[in-house]
């Protein structure tokens, strides 16, 4: 018997999109918005490379990050699979999907432990 | 020898009407549904920037200037709006949804979906409170 691990997807997918609606507005609003309009200060580059050195501060920003992109990845396969009615596709979209998602959340892992 | 005429090994598959690929543009709710699905794009989108960031800052103090800069072109502002809104969109739909998801029970008593929604909105003050803190004190 073929073990399905759909509920495994859905489980990373939840999670995701539990901490990207708590966290991302908040880090999109001051870092994409008030700090680039000049609404408020930019925090100093030493400061704040020495406060993401901190383990705690990686380990949030990994997990933010991936997190979020398998919500996507999870997310946007039914979109595909709904609304473009792409469902003679449905493997190859789970592979992209899944598989770009893995892909950068490797990348993170190396780029927030790697300095 | 007599043979069930209606038996086939295989369910016949029924007539099934293909669905144009915009068929949810026509009515709100259905479009609502399929904006609400969209918002991921934003969470990735947000999620690459961030991570490019993070790159740019543990590189060296150059590259994370000319990533500031790249922050303050017209096109990256639209393109936060857009994402920034669409997020909201993803957050208010996500805690609407929280109750159908989680059945919390306190001893018999199931705990109201109203309290569940508080409560998601709480958490989000507060963590947004908390990371606005933290960015403007360091």
């Amino acid at each position: 018997m073929k073990r399905n691990i759909d509920p495994f997807w859905w489980g990373v997918f939840g999670a995701g999109g539990v901490i990207s609606a708590l966290v991302l507005p908040v880090l999109l609003f001051l870092n994409g918005l008030a700090i680039p309009l000049g609404w408020i200060g930019a925090p100093h580059y030493g400061d704040l490379l020495s406060f993401v050195k901190h383990p705690l501060a990686r380990l949030f920003l990994f997990g933010v990050i991936s997190l979020s992109l398998f919500h996507w990845a999870h997310r946007f396969r039914f979109t595909l699979y709904d609304g473009l009615q792409l469902k003679h596709l449905n493997e190859l979209v789970a592979i992209i999907c899944y598989g770009s998602a893995t892909f950068v959340t490797l990348l993170a892992a190396y780029t927030l432990w790697s300095f | 020898m007599t043979q069930n005429p209606n038996y086939t090994k295989y369910h016949p598959k029924w007539y099934r009407k293909r669905m144009p690929i915009f068929w949810w543009v026509h009515k709100w709710t259905h479009a609502k549904f399929i904006l609400r699905e969209l918002t991921c794009l934003s969470v990735a989108f947000y999620a690459l920037v961030l991570l490019f960031q993070i790159r740019a800052l543990t590189q060296n103090q150059q590259a994370y200037t000319s990533f500031l800069e790249l922050l303050k072109t017209p096109v990256s502002i639209v393109l936060h709006g857009i994402a920034f809104l669409f997020l909201l969109f993803h957050t208010v739909t996500w805690f609407n949804l929280a109750p159908k998801a989680l059945a919390l029970r306190l001893g018999k008593k199931r705990v109201p979906d109203q309290a569940i929604k508080a409560l998601n909105y709480i958490a989000w003050i507060f963590l947004s409170s908390l990371i606005a803190w933290i960015m403007l004190t360091i």
